[in-house]
């Protein structure tokens, strides 16, 4: 079998090729001027941010020595009583480690419970009353824009040490971040059931628990659980303002030089967040997987 | 319900008939989902008294509170403006450059990481939990750790927002890698392109877009993030936020936080704006 390539006249393949070439040309201007760009801010932001490669090249000998301080002098003739060494305070991290547990927990599910309440009013499909659903909508974001630790910080000094306000810090963050996903998922429902439901005479309320639950209650979840993954890793920084948890350890281990302890209490954190990371995404998956075969 | 119209009767004995698992689920699944209910909130109160929530001790923090907010009006930078200015300034070149070193460091690792690049198992397992160790660690530990390294300031900031990131975008990039079509790379290697020319030409212009507009949103996020980092000394406004509170100068305090409020929500718009600049009118991945 001959296959013949038709040829097009040089008049037009020309022009096709000016075209061509204009557009990559175009396309590579559009690059070189991004690039420009970022190399500009990138400069500015060096001089800003006191960038100093001297003084990086000084201390990066100065970072490997801190890693290999901080690893735990373990023998092998004396394995078992240079671990117990290591981990000498296991009980008390434990403890804490626990107590950074639940201070996720309890913030995630009281921001939760308020965020899921509050996203109703936020989204334009249930609220028709713009002036309620925008007041609503800006106070997500202020809860979610004010970062965390600064409501900690507050209420640290309002509430005195301890992990209540950590908690509070917390669930306030979660308000914001949370009702607004789940604004975003309500406002992308389908109608035809709350129709149905306000059909036969249903309240706002019912057509809400009626045909609005049912079909973000799977996204909910998967969104609630992703952030308390976040939340586990927030909390474990709560301790450094004095708001509970295992961060004040860290810090004052790192503060003075406690080299093992350092390690083994940065060891549990890691173990924690990536056990409570696998588990929450395979019940994630299972309850998207379970949403999927409907 | 308790009043039903006849017509609702004769329907309800059909509909009863034809949906069973509708008019009366399974007992176990009810109970199952009991269980749960009660077991989380259980949690949850088992953890508010174990933490110790009291309503006294919440009553008198709240009107405590409501003493600092009525002292934060009007919200005054006071004299120290250009000191405020300047940690804001170093906040962003925190976010900016952390940004860009962890999506310069994290894009090489990524095609490590990724399963359709780099088919070998142990390396794709290592590289999956070495990411997921960096990102456990939060970015306020690197800071307290890189202060360690290169002294307080702002330079301790940027290497803390870039390490805590190469974790999250190495574990991004790969899963955008990963999910690339083949069949440019397919194409690729039938015209004997080499595993160099497969990634340049087959890959990475699938996942770029991705790729640079995930880098967006992380460099807005950051931004958050870096106006905390100054409150363990790595640079930036929160070093002032956290003078201030110390202080109790609580009018000072409230103007830091609009200044924050204001920046992000600049950034967030502007980042937003290139996003779809970026990514064109397709939504984001």
């Amino acid at each position: 079998m001959t296959s013949h390539l038709h040829r097009l006249p040089d008049q037009q393949t020309a022009a096709l090729l000016g075209q061509y070439g204009a557009a990559v040309a175009a396309k590579r201007r559009r690059a070189v001027v991004f690039a420009l760009a970022v190399a500009v801010a990138a400069a500015l932001a060096a001089w800003g941010g006191e960038v100093d490669l001297r003084k990086f090249a000084e201390g990066l000998p100065r970072f490997w020595s801190y890693l290999y301080d901080i690893l735990p002098k373990l023998r092998p003739s004396h394995f078992s009583a240079d671990f117990t060494e290591w981990f000498w305070n296991l009980d008390g991290w434990l403890r804490l480690l626990a107590e950074t547990l639940l201070v996720a927990y309890v913030g995630t599910f009281l921001g939760a419970t308020i965020g899921f309440a509050l996203c109703f009013f936020a989204s334009a499909n249930l609220m028709k009353n713009a002036l309620a659903r925008g007041l609503v909508r800006r106070l997500l974001e202020f809860c979610r824009t004010v970062p965390e630790i600064v409501f900690a910080l507050l209420f640290v000094y309002a509430l005195g040490l301890g992990p209540v306000p950590g908690v509070l810090a917390i669930a306030i963050h979660t308000v914001g971040a949370l009702g607004k996903q789940f604004a975003e998922v309500v406002e992308n429902i389908d109608m035809n059931p709350v129709e149905g439901v306000r059909a036969t005479g249903g309240s706002w309320v019912e057509q809400i628990r009626f045909a609005v639950v049912p079909q973000v209650l799977s996204n909910v979840v998967s969104y609630t659980l992703l952030r308390f993954e976040i939340n586990v890793r927030g909390a474990s920084v709560m301790g450094f303002v004095g708001a509970g948890g295992i961060g004040k350890e860290l810090l004052s281990s790192i503060r003075q030089f406690y080299y093992s302890d350092v390690s083994a209490i940065l060891l549990m954190i890691i173990a924690t967040v990536v056990v409570i990371d696998l588990l929450t995404e395979r019940l994630r998956h299972r309850l998207l997987g379970i949403e999927g075969h409907r | 319900m308790s009043q039903s119209s006849p017509l609702a009767g004769v329907d309800r004995a059909r509909l009863t008939q034809a949906y069973p698992d509708i008019f009366s689920p399974s007992p176990l699944k009810r109970i199952q989902t009991v269980a749960t209910i009660a077991a989380l909130v259980g949690l949850f109160l088992f953890g508010m008294m174990w933490l110790g929530f009291s309503f006294e001790k919440l009553a008198t923090g709240i009107s405590r509170l409501g003493v600092i907010i009525g002292l934060m009006f009007p919200p005054t930078p006071g004299n120290l403006l250009h000191l405020y200015l300047k940690g804001l300034a170093e906040t962003l070149a925190i976010a900016l450059l952390g940004t860009m070193l962890a999506a310069v460091i994290a894009f090489p690792l990524a095609f490590i990481a990724a399963k359709n690049v780099v088919a070998q198992r142990a390396v794709h397992f290592l590289s999956r939990r070495f990411l997921d160790s960096i990102r456990g660690v939060d970015t306020l530990i690197w800071a307290l750790i890189f202060i360690n390294v290169v002294g307080l300031g702002p330079f301790a900031g940027i290497l803390a927002v870039a390490m805590s990131d190469i974790g999250s975008f190495g574990k991004l990039f790969s899963e955008a890698i990963e999910t690339a079509d083949t069949k440019p790379i397919d194409g690729v290697t039938s015209t004997g392109g080499s595993a160099l020319h497969q990634i340049r030409f087959g890959i990475v212009p699938q996942v770029l877009p991705v790729i640079l507009s995930q880098v967006l949103y992380y460099f807005e996020s950051n931004t958050r993030s870096a106006t905390v980092i100054g409150i363990v000394g790595a640079g930036g406004i929160g070093l002032y936020l956290s003078n201030e509170i110390g202080q109790q100068n609580w009018d000072h305090v409230a103007f830091l936080i609009i200044m924050i409020l204001i920046t992000v929500a600049i950034i967030d718009w502007g980042s937003s704006q290139l996003r779809f600049a970026i990514i064109g009118q397709r939504a984001i991945a």
